[in-house]
């Protein structure tokens, strides 16, 4: 037996314990049936399927055994308001915010964590992973492993300030609408529908065509496509609260637009706003991964996950799975935020479902 | 029945109007290009004479309105000028090119809307079981992948390495269905997994409101027996958001077939997108979008009337 799968063995044997005391009954037993089914199978030497199944248990036993312990300090050694928060809130939401601290991570200190440069070419192209080139080398000899970690600063930070910018441009004309009422908010609607009547994508190809493609150009135009939906939304709720009479009291005590929006409109519009932040993002993210992956996003040498998928394709059809690594990043992050913005909205709502 | 035809005739003339206005969008977009379209196909080392000759044969001394009046006219009967690039017809280019995309997309259409529309009444009625929370989990992963991501993994393991379907779909004439079927059913496939996941979370969604409806309950309390709550009471009033959600996906499917087109170098019109996107081809752009915003907005339309025909309210608005 590998190494690899004695450890996921161990671990998954851990779980099966935590499971015990926890009186999981069905879980303890199912992972204790893994055990035993990959120990028989390796034992009279049977095709070693059930190995991946139980590698993939125990990554999943070791991620919810992380972000328990996350979920864990930050209630123990966080502020009281902070930490009620925290007490009820669900595994995935704690394994959105470690894969988020993860990432983080990753972008800020990327030179110092990256074996290579973003695009030094160490070795001969497509070089097998060794103790120097943990993931291989890529189509130009480059560090694989490298270019996923720079890769995490280039790919997220522009989708983040693509997202910054739709969501205050939306946002803004959204409050104003709501405020202002009458043609403005007429005007505004309008527009906001004819652009949300061209699908996403279409439009950015379109555009992309016209203005060829440069990190600039990409951040606004997708800042114009995404824009009318945080209009719609924060439209929406800041409409609702701008009936309120305290809304009306603040207007006879002849305060200005902006003590409106600053004071009485923002706390109250908070909550679903943030959430929305997370769900536009998710959006932008995966939309700028297509662009870049299509080859009209970023750019080469930068290194951006979109891009490195389609750069290392050709690898699939040697069964080499190193393409899927980048396109997986992609995936984890935004079902992470996925998790965090699910537990937000709920907590926002304050419903069970 | 007359005020159910006024309401129609006023939706489908809106959605006429938006499709107008989507087509000028589309149109002059592109007259906002540095200079025009005939220095953008010839770039830097053109002389005068070429730029004029190539902007007469390109009808690019007429006004913009009426170039637009004309691109309409023959947007409508099926011709979109001619290529930059090859100098083909692009109405041609497209022909074969869109019946590929629509039949890709009806076959994952077909298989995934009652699939999904099961499942997310299923999830919703079994809410909060340990299958509920799993199906949650796993739909989300889904959805948050990228289409690329999923459509590879299909590709490595349903493909390279055990060999049970082609990973490219080469697809010639006169090919029979079945072998039609086999060989893009990885490109549908993964559509599939993507519109499945996010319909079954809207028909979860769109059930459980339902569900926690007064009259609902109001029919448990009184004896009536499970199933005939949900055919005789809940159904009725779900056709509507479940007809909105089938409509809404089948909208998002457009957007997915682009990438999966590419993934699987499927000859459909969403990969000549990309291409003619990449070598700024810009008649071949227009049309495509231009296709491709119809559809989205004919769907958008038909989940709006899907709604006014099962809804009695939304038949006589205010």
């Amino acid at each position: 037996m590998s190494p690899v799968l004695i450890g996921a063995c161990l671990v998954l044997l851990g779980a099966a314990g935590v499971a015990f005391v926890r009186r999981r009954r069905l879980l303890c037993g199912a992972l204790v049936l893994l055990v035993l089914a990959v120990a028989v199978t390796r034992g009279f030497g049977l095709p070693p399927d059930l190995a991946g199944l139980a590698i993939a248990a125990a990554l999943l036993a070791v991620a919810a055994a992380l972000s328990a312990g996350l979920k864990w300090s930050i209630v123990r050694f966080s502020g009281p308001a902070v930490a009620r928060e925290f007490r009820t809130a669900p595994l995935t939401a704690s394994f959105g915010i470690l894969v988020i601290l993860l990432y983080s991570t990753a972008a800020l200190f990327a030179p110092w964590i990256a074996p290579h440069g973003e695009a030094e070419v160490i070795s001969s192209s497509f070089a097998p992973p060794s103790s120097s080139l943990l993931l291989g080398a890529d189509q130009l000899g480059r560090d694989i492993f490298s270019r996923i970690i720079y890769g995490a600063r280039n790919s997220v930070g522009l989708a983040l300030a693509a997202t910054l910018l739709a969501f205050l441009l939306g946002a803004v004309s959204g409050l104003l609408a709501a405020i202002k009422g009458g043609i403005a908010d007429q005007v505004l609607g309008r527009i906001a529908d004819i652009l949300m009547s061209v699908p996403a994508l279409i439009f950015a190809l379109l555009m992309l065509s016209i203005f060829g493609t440069g990190l600039l150009v990409i951040v606004l135009v997708i800042a114009v496509i995404y824009a009318p939906r945080v209009f719609r939304l924060t439209r929406a709720v800041a409409g609702n609260v701008v009936v309120m009479d305290y809304v009306e009291a603040a207007r006879l005590r002849g305060e200005g637009d902006w003590y409106l929006i600053r004071r009485e409109i923002l706390p109250n519009a908070a909550a679903p706003l943030v959430a929305e932040f997370g769900l536009e993002f998710c959006f932008v993210f995966l939309l700028i991964a297509g662009l870049s992956f299509l080859g009209l996003g970023v750019q080469p040498p930068t290194a951006d996950w979109g891009s490195m998928v389609r750069e290392n394709a050709t690898l699939i059809s040697f069964g080499d799975m190193t393409p899927l690594i980048p396109a997986g990043a992609i995936a984890l992050l935004t079902v992470s935020v996925n998790f965090v913005v699910d537990w937000m909205l709920l907590r926002s709502s304050g419903l069970k479902e | 029945m007359n005020a159910i035809a006024t309401v129609i005739a006023k939706r489908l003339g809106l959605g006429l109007l938006t499709l107008f206005i989507v087509s000028i969008l589309i149109f002059f977009a592109v007259e906002l290009l540095p200079g025009d379209m005939a220095e953008a196909v010839l770039g830097m080392g053109a002389t005068e004479e070429t730029t004029a000759a190539l902007r007469e044969r390109m009808g690019l001394d007429q006004p913009a309105p009426m170039r637009y009046l004309d691109w309409l006219g023959g947007a409508v009967r099926g011709d979109f000028g001619v290529s930059l690039v090859s100098g083909a017809s692009v109405g041609e280019a497209i022909g074969q090119r869109l019946l590929n995309t629509l039949f890709l997309a009806s076959y994952a259409a077909v298989i995934a809307v009652p699939f999904a529309i099961a499942l997310g009444v299923v999830v919703a009625l079994l809410r909060d079981t340990l299958f509920d929370r799993l199906a949650n989990v796993l739909t989300l992963t889904s959805i948050s992948s990228p289409e690329f991501f999923l459509g590879y993994i299909l590709i490595l393991y349903l493909s390279v390495r055990t060999g049970f379907f082609p990973a490219i779909s080469s697809l010639t004439a006169g090919m029979g269905l079945g072998e039609l079927l086999y060989r893009t059913f990885l490109p549908a496939l993964t559509l599939v997994l993507v519109v499945t996941a996010h319909m079954m979370r809207m028909t979860r969604a769109a059930i459980i409101n339902l569900l926690a409806e007064p009259y609902i309950e109001m029919a448990r309390l009184k004896g009536a027996p499970p199933w005939k709550v949900i055919v005789h009471h809940a159904l009725p009033n779900a056709w509507a958001p479940i007809i909105n959600v089938v409509a809404l996906n089948l909208a998002y499917l457009i957007t997915g077939v682009v990438l999966v087109e590419v993934v699987f170098v499927y000859p459909g019109i969403g990969q000549l997108l990309v291409d003619a996107v990449a070598k700024r081809d810009f008649p071949i752009v227009q049309a495509c979008c231009l296709i491709f915003a119809a559809t989205f907005i004919l769907l958008n339309l038909a989940a709006d009337l899907g709604a006014i025909l099962t809804n009695p309210r939304l038949r006589h608005p205010k």
